[in-house]
């Protein structure tokens, strides 16, 4: 009996998250999720542009919705799936979850920022002004510090290793913080308009714009899916790169 | 508890003895606070309207830039080491520290508001207040700061992202520690919510922290 089979066979998860299995698999399916996300997009933005009604009281300027919402469910959702891959990394140690994490802030960073930035370009016309200190709004603008303070402390370790162990325990702080952070600034100011997707009697909005508002939701995760898995695949493929030239370096001439 | 103490002791002493931080600190704070005026104006409503503001300003600045000292001297001479391997959990150790810093750097802070409420026009009531509100604010923003310095204590360059990484997160301190003074009839809800904050804080923190020192040093 060799060592091999005494040791427990590795679940699906595992397999898949094998770095070197990583690299084969997400390969092929790149291309697949990029047209998919391609055709959603396209389904999309010719259903908010063309096949949704303009609102009675904002008029056509409604349809920055399409952009906007997507843009601020993914803010929460990409820092979401850095505090899993943050428990991955502090719990299992796993080097995958690390590479997901770096992957991850620079794109959660985006999100927030375009989402501040097509809320401004949408309050400018209803509200009469690009900023206004409402609760949600503030709240958003500080994720976004969050996201800038994580990303300036990855790129101030030169060990890929220890930074992503680190800046783990800042994003699980930062996960505990960001409901008392919200839950603070709403009780500071609020201006903004209520919840109105998911809401206990279901949501408050016609399905003329319900289905374009979903599709385009739905464009946008599968875009962030595809430049996490595009960067992972950078970051996995630099790290690679950089222990090469180290034994190359090593080597004696 | 011995050991626990002995670290209390250990960071009074060294403060005492190896000079004048402290001072440094509570001048920064008065010169903070009196430095405002200047730019807004010396009409003493406004002042006095502004102050409580310009006083939780002027602490969480003095605060930040304390952090820098916390765990840097220890990682240099390398006593951080010998905490990390001593038979008190790093967390107590870590929670010595806090209290410390809170002791070295809160209280002076305290201690010297009536003098900017003085200057910034503030009333007795007004000033008593904002002094409760710092009292019960500052274990958290002591707190989160010890998170802050662990996390980046490993770094050569590390002086300015413990404040950059800090300051985001003690937004909520903020807001209630200005609400409990801003609104004398309804403060009882933010006198609660800061101090859960703190109480919360100052619980978890020691935990965090010694997490990050420990993996810092891997």
């Amino acid at each position: 009996m060799t060592i091999d089979s005494a040791a427990p066979k590795p679940n699906w998860f595992s397999r898949l998250a094998h770095p070197g299995n990583f690299m084969g698999w997400s390969r092929p399916v790149l291309w697949p999720l990029g047209i998919a996300t391609a055709l959603l997009f396209g389904l999309g933005l010719w259903f908010a542009l063309f096949n949704s009604p303009a609102d009675y009281q904002m008029g056509e300027t409604v349809r920055i919705m399409y952009v906007h919402v997507p843009n601020a469910w993914l803010s929460q959702f990409v820092y979401g799936a850095m505090f899993v891959a943050a428990l991955g990394t502090l719990v299992w140690r796993h080097p995958l979850a690390d590479v997901a994490q770096k992957a991850a802030a620079p794109l959660g960073a985006t999100f927030t920022a375009l989402a501040l930035f097509s809320g401004a370009l949408w309050g400018r016309p209803t509200w009469g002004t690009f900023w206004e200190w409402d609760g949600r709004m503030t709240s958003t603008l500080v994720l976004l510090f969050i996201y800038l303070g994580i990303i300036a402390l990855w790129r101030a370790f030169d060990d890929p290793l220890r930074a992503g162990r680190i800046v783990a325990v800042v994003t699980l702080v930062g996960a505990l913080d960001i409901p008392v952070i919200k839950l603070s600034v709403d009780w500071w100011n609020t201006l903004h308009q209520p919840e109105s997707i998911l809401t206990a009697s279901g949501p408050k909005m016609p399905g003329s714009i319900l289905t374009p508002l979903f599709v385009m939701m739905a464009a946008f995760t599968l875009l962030f899916l595809l430049l996490q898995l595009v960067s992972m695949r950078t970051e996995i493929l630099k790290r690679r790169a950089e222990t090469l030239s180290r034994q190359a370096a090593a080597r004696p001439a | 508890m011995n050991a626990f103490a002995a670290i209390v002791a250990r960071e009074l002493k060294l403060a005492a003895r190896g000079g004048a931080d402290t001072l440094t600190l509570v001048l920064f704070f008065v010169m903070v606070g009196a430095v405002v005026p200047f730019a807004i104006g010396p009409d003493r409503t406004t002042l006095a309207r502004l102050a409580p503001g310009i006083v939780w300003i002027a602490a969480f600045l003095a605060m930040l830039l304390g952090l820098d000292r916390l765990f840097r001297a220890d990682e240099d001479d390398g006593t951080l080491l010998l905490l990390r391997e001593a038979r008190l959990p790093l967390e107590m150790s870590v929670a010595g520290k806090l209290v410390a810093h809170w002791l070295l750097t809160a209280l002076p802070v305290l201690a010297a508001s009536p003098l900017l409420a003085v200057l910034l026009a503030m009333d007795t009531a007004s000033w008593g207040r904002t002094a409760l509100a710092l009292l019960l604010g500052t274990p958290a923003l002591t707190a989160f700061g010890v998170i802050g310095a662990a996390v980046t204590v490993s770094l050569r360059r590390g002086g300015l992202l413990a404040p950059v990484l800090v300051l985001p997160l003690c937004i909520p301190v903020l807001i209630f520690g200005v609400a409990m003074v801003a609104a004398p009839g309804g403060s009882g809800a933010a006198l609660l919510f800061l101090s859960a904050l703190s109480l919360v804080s100052v619980a978890f923190c020691p935990f965090a922290a010694a997490l990050a020192l420990r993996l810092g040093s891997e």
